[in-house]
């Protein structure tokens, strides 16, 4: 068969893929299990289905609140605003989309960083909102990234970070990338610091952020069903035409190949973090 | 033209978070001299063309030409030897370095065997291997930036592409010996920073530097890789801008119509770059030139003024 034809049958396929189910389906529903959710019953058990353990995206205002004893949480650097260091322009300014994106989600950017304490034990918290840009990393979560590391270091508490990401932010271009050796670099200074660093991966974490500070916690955790890939499925899928795995890229297949030292339910996040807090504190 | 204002402005400034400033000034004035203008679209796209140009030498090509002695090093001590990245010893004026550098194939056979320069997770580690050799010995690292991005694969995602790009990173950063990296062709993403965290980041004239392929941005931001020319014109790979950016610190020229026009010339010229980055770093006091090479990094991006 000529390749023309294949190509045809792929486009086909493609096409008729979204329209199914989702559309007429209640709005309430579980991707997962199906089942229907009240708005507040879902909230009220962190976003998580009660019947399956499906885990909703949560954003990083809701996680602070979901995380952090009440009250606690002081937000640090909140004035920082991306510049446009290349006047990019795609199929619309870059300048446009930040305004956008801000009005629709009330955050300055991807990332919301500040002190807290976790069942009284005292940290600074690093959490990326993906519903801002893709949660992708510019100049700003960079600088928040690399500022949260060094306020931990001051604090003389341990760091931890929250990361939701699509990668690196295209439209900072080469400068997006250096956020990668930048926060690494802040990452080595709480180190060398003595302070501590807990990574907890939610879903999705790809591209840059993952080639860096996610990368990086002296403790690694992920939600359930994170995707947690350097490269998304797609672009794996397109390049190399393999089959993918159904678990291609999730928190439990990164578990079992050891790059993660637990998968932790929303639920027991809590308990979790203050338990590390626990054992990293000095005594 | 944006390079002479970021020029009048650094001269404007005392101190930069204790960087000194008078030798970034003389650098920039000096590679102010060599370029004319701010570079046109046509420009940036036949920099994209040269920087992949199927005769361009690659990292062995310079290795040839620049160092005496190379030794190659092979293998990451744990799994494979990815054959993506090369790394071995060799004498550079006859001093012993770490050379690690990606590596494409320039026929078929090789391309396969090189991946195209995509390297898998097992390339990362053992590039630093390599590193912690160097630093066990004194050796300064010069790195060969080549790669249009890390390989995007079932198994690379499997042995840890992520992560391995994240530690490549922090070795760079720890590192107590002098590090050179030069970007020869192109400087793919995260597989080509994972490599080139160093004291001294030199461009080759018509190499890139980006965040992401040009086909890859127009296929997110436009939804039609072809329209890859309007990416590039986007977010400005080429040296010009990086310098400009402050992400290289030198523009290496090349010869006449590109490095592999003349490979004996761009080798030298590419020789004279490392040779003079090496000696600018190579007096300082470890802990300091570490100090530097984080205070450098730290400070890369824009802010909105508040």
């Amino acid at each position: 068969m000529s390749s023309g034809q294949e190509r045809v049958d792929v486009s086909v396929e493609t096409k008729k893929a979204p329209d199914t189910p989702a559309e007429k389906s209640h709005p309430n529903t579980c991707p997962r299990c199906g089942s229907h959710y009240r708005d507040d019953e879902l909230e009220q058990n962190l976003r998580v289905c009660p019947q399956c353990g499906h885990h909703f995206p949560v954003g990083a205002r809701e996680r602070i609140e979901q995380l952090a004893d009440p009250g606690s949480f002081s937000e640090e650097d909140a004035e920082l605003r991306s510049a446009d260091p290349l006047t990019f322009f795609d199929l619309r300014p870059y300048v446009e989309r930040l305004a956008e994106a801000e009005i629709a989600t009330g955050l300055g950017d991807a990332i919301v960083c500040g002190s807290a304490t976790v069942e009284n034990e005292g940290c600074r918290l690093s959490v990326m909102d993906f519903s801002f840009m893709g949660g992708s990393m510019g100049s700003v979560v960079g600088e928040k990234f690399a500022r949260a590391c060094e306020s931990a270091s001051e604090g003389g508490v341990p760091l931890v970070s929250f990361s939701a990401s699509g990668g690196a932010r295209m439209q900072e271009g080469i400068l997006a990338l250096m956020q990668l050796p930048k926060t690494v670099c802040a990452i080595e200074e709480l180190h060398d610091s003595g302070g501590a660093l807990f990574s907890v991966l939610t879903h999705p974490t790809t591209g840059g952020v993952l080639a860096s500070f996610a990368s990086l916690g002296d403790v690694v955790l992920a939600e359930p069903g994170a995707l947690m890939s350097f490269a998304g499925p797609r672009v794996v899928a397109q390049t190399t035409r393999e089959k993918l795995p159904d678990d291609f890229g999730l928190a439990e297949s990164n578990y079992r190949y050891g790059h993660v030292d637990g998968i932790v339910p929303r639920t027991e996040l809590r308990p979790t973090i203050s338990r590390l807090l626990r054992l990293f504190k000095e005594q | 033209m944006r390079l002479r204002q970021r020029l009048s402005k650094l001269a404007g400034m005392k101190l930069l978070r204790g960087t000194k400033l008078s030798g970034e000034l003389d650098r920039l004035q000096d590679q102010l001299d060599r370029l004319q203008a701010e570079p046109s679209e046509e420009e940036i796209w036949r920099s994209v063309e040269l920087a992949r140009h199927q005769e361009r030498p690659y990292t062995l090509d310079y290795v040839e030409r620049i160092l005496d002695d190379f030794f190659e090093l092979h293998g990451d001590r744990g799994r494979a030897d990815d054959q993506a990245i090369v790394t071995g010893l060799g004498k550079l004026g006859g001093q012993t370095i770490v050379l690690i550098g990606h590596q494409k194939g320039r026929d078929l056979k090789e391309r396969t065997k090189r991946n195209f320069g995509m390297a898998y997770p097992e390339g990362y580690r053992k590039a630093m291997r390599a590193m912690a050799l160097a630093d066990r010995h004194g050796f300064p690292v010069v790195t060969m930036v080549d790669t249009p991005g890390a390989y995007p694969g079932v198994a690379a995602e499997q042995h840890g592409q992520g992560g391995a790009i994240a530690r490549s990173q922090a070795a760079m950063v720890r590192l107590s010996v002098p590090t050179v990296a030069c970007v020869i062709g192109e400087g793919g993403s995260g597989g080509a920073v994972a490599i080139a965290v160093a004291d001294r980041v030199l461009m080759q004239e018509h190499a890139i530097y980006s965040v992401i392929s040009p086909e890859g941005c127009a296929a997110i931001l436009w939804r039609d890789a072809g329209e890859a020319h309007k990416a590039a014109a986007a977010f400005k790979p080429d040296a010009a801008h990086c310098l400009e950016l402050g992400v290289v610190d030198a523009i290496v020229p090349e010869p006449e119509g590109g490095a592999h026009t003349d490979p004996d010339a761009a080798a030298q010229l590419l020789e004279r770059g490392i040779v003079e980055a090496l000696q600018e770093i190579a007096s300082l006091e470890p802990d300091e030139r570490r100090r530097r090479r984080r205070e450098k990094y730290r400070v890369m991006g824009v802010l909105s003024p508040a």
